[in-house]
């Protein structure tokens, strides 16, 4: 594929001016994402309650993909139930991966569908990744994420 | 500083004809990425093949393929002369003294674990120290991390400055009664930088501490003498200078592997075998266990009989114009920062774009029909030092041209431009 399709208007803006994003008080559930292959590095931090994720915010180095993926990650979970927020790990994994087409009708993918470029681009499919394996790390009390070997919450099945 | 002793390069450069020579690499004309003319500058990852090579490696398998040191037959006696001819192409590449010092492994970093294993694990114990460089790329730096954990030692890391050379007092500081060894790199693969080596193990041997020098980005792109460095070990891999993967050689000087203990157990490796006791064979069938690698091994003495027909001193001269050219061009790049500035530098150029990402910059410039490497480049302590997870790296070959560096500046403009 054309990789500048992937580095649209709205992956740059997210990039540039990424979404919920420094530290966050009073967290209740955070990790540590990492990508030892490329050196992306991020902090998830979330603060749930009733079942529900009242705030996120995530910080760290990251490329332009891992960047935005965090930022639209973000902005896509705030206020939504802990099980909506798996759904979508679970729905944006499978567009990444191509198992999942992003036109599927009823799939929660929405606004997401910018990162379905990814799946042509093998060698960053976890750049992408990296920040729903962390949300999915968070969300299940693992401090560490990784897109490698054993820490890795989805088994790694992005490589 | 001197980067004695590689020969002067010749200053006929003009005489070098770069298109006919591309006229060898098929690869170079066959891939058009994106629709793109092929730049190809990730040559410090691994080099691409020419014909003459290619062609070598169908002969063997068509006309010549049996086991070596074996049989009687017509075929095993031709893989055997192919197989011990390219060790000889390896001699005349290294001016080794003699044949039997050159040991074919499947890369630079199995010749690291070989003296690891065979000088390290036999004459290194608690409280020595094993000493290498802050520029080492990870297969110089881990097995000998290994050795230390077994045995107890420690490893001491000589620091580099911010132009990336080594710090040449601070080296020679590290050294003392407790110190058993050196391991160090000829050329950085992460910045370029040529180590003085001859300068470095004339230290050593002021002290009778051997030396084991990584000649990984070296051997492609200097004339190596192994005689005149007087070096006890050099390692190189085939996959770099033009020869295929799963090749490679290390030399030793006879005296030391005589005394070193063989790295793997096998056939091939032996004289005689009773379940009392092994006589192992002679150098260097000794550290050569099972069958190898015959084919790559192969193609590996083509390899170099191919480089060593261009003249290693004219393949020098060109890729360091092509650095210089790649230097300028690329520092005329607003908010492009080159990391790795030695004065002594092999044609490699590391850099960061701005604030963009090298992965970033690597999957645009591929867009545009560049190839080059992002990443830590297996050297994390040099990233480190430099304060960034990753760089850009680009990488030239001997036939690499003008124009490439120019497709490369052009790619990182567009980077820029969308970045903005």
């Amino acid at each position: 594929m054309d990789s500048k399709q992937l580095y649209q208007e709205v992956i740059l803006d997210h990039n540039r001016k990424p979404r919920n994003y420094g530290p966050l008080e009073g967290a209740t559930h955070e990790s540590e994402g990492l990508n030892p292959l490329c050196g992306d590095h991020i902090w998830l931090r979330l603060r749930v309650a009733d079942d529900r994720i009242d705030a996120v915010a995530f910080e760290g180095q990251s490329c332009a993909i891992c960047k935005a993926s965090a930022s639209m990650m973000t902005a896509s979970i705030k206020g939504r139930s802990v099980g909506e927020a798996e759904t979508l790990v679970t729905a944006f994994r499978g567009m990444v991966t191509g198992e999942m087409d992003p036109s599927t009708p009823g799939n929660p993918i929405g606004r997401l569908a910018v990162f379905s470029g990814v799946k042509d681009l093998p060698s960053r499919v976890k750049c992408a990744i990296l920040p729903w394996h962390t949300l999915h790390a968070a969300l299940g009390s693992q401090t560490v994420a990784t897109t490698e070997g054993a820490q890795d919450p989805m088994g790694g099945a992005a490589s | 500083m001197s980067a004695t002793p590689l020969r002067k390069p010749s200053p006929d450069v003009t005489a070098f004809d770069v298109e006919r020579i591309r006229g060898d690499f098929p690869i170079l004309h066959n891939v058009r990425p994106h629709g793109k003319p092929l730049s190809f500058l990730d040559n410090a990852a691994s080099s691409q093949m020419p014909q003459q090579v290619i062609d070598r490696l169908v002969r063997y398998e068509t006309h010549e393929h049996a086991n070596i040191h074996r049989g009687v037959h017509l075929l095993s006696t031709l893989a055997t002369e192919a197989y011990e001819g390219a060790r000889r192409s390896v001699q005349r590449f290294l001016n080794a003294k003699e044949e039997r010092e050159i040991i074919f492994t499947t890369g630079c970093t199995e010749g690291v674990n070989l003296v690891m294993h065979g000088y390290g694990r036999k004459f290194i114990g608690a409280g020595d120290e094993i000493i290498v460089t802050h520029l080492e790329h990870h297969s110089n730096i881990v097995p000998w991390q290994m050795l230390c954990e077994e045995k107890g030692a420690k490893l001491r890391v000589a620091p580099i400055d911010d132009r990336g050379e080594v710090i040449q007092e601070a080296y020679d500081a590290l050294f003392n009664e407790r110190t058993k060894f050196v391991a160090i790199s000829h050329v950085s693969n992460a910045l370029g930088t040529i180590n003085p080596v001859r300068r470095m193990i004339d230290v050593a041997h002021a002290r009778g501490i051997p030396v084991l020098v990584d000649g990984a980005q070296a051997a492609p792109h200097i004339a190596v003498d192994v005689q005149a460095l007087d070096c006890d070990f050099y390692a190189f891999s085939g996959h770099k200078v033009c020869g295929p993967t799963g090749s490679g050689a290390l030399y030793g000087k006879a005296a030391l592997l005589e005394k070193m203990q063989p790295f793997k157990g096998g056939g091939d490796m032996i004289l005689s075998v009773t379940f009392e006791k092994t006589t192992f064979n002679t150098i260097p069938h000794k550290f050569e266990a099972g069958t190898p690698p015959i084919m790559p091994m192969i193609g590996l003495g083509a390899a170099l009989d191919y480089l060593s027909a261009i003249g290693m001193d004219r393949i020098a001269a060109h890729e360091h114009a092509l650095l210089e050219y790649a230097t300028e061009q690329v520092s005329t790049l607003d908010g492009v920062r080159i990391i790795g500035t030695a004065r002594e530098k092999a044609a490699v150029l590391s850099f960061y774009v701005g604030e963009v990402h090298p992965h970033d910059v690597g999957t645009l410039l591929d867009e545009e029909g560049v190839a080059v490497r992002t990443g830590h480049h297996c050297a994390q302590p040099v990233m480190q030092r430099f304060g960034v997870p990753a760089t850009v790296r680009a990488s030239f070959a001997f036939y690499n041209t003008f124009a490439e560096v120019d497709a490369l500046v052009e790619a990182i403009r567009k980077v820029q431009k969308l970045f903005g």
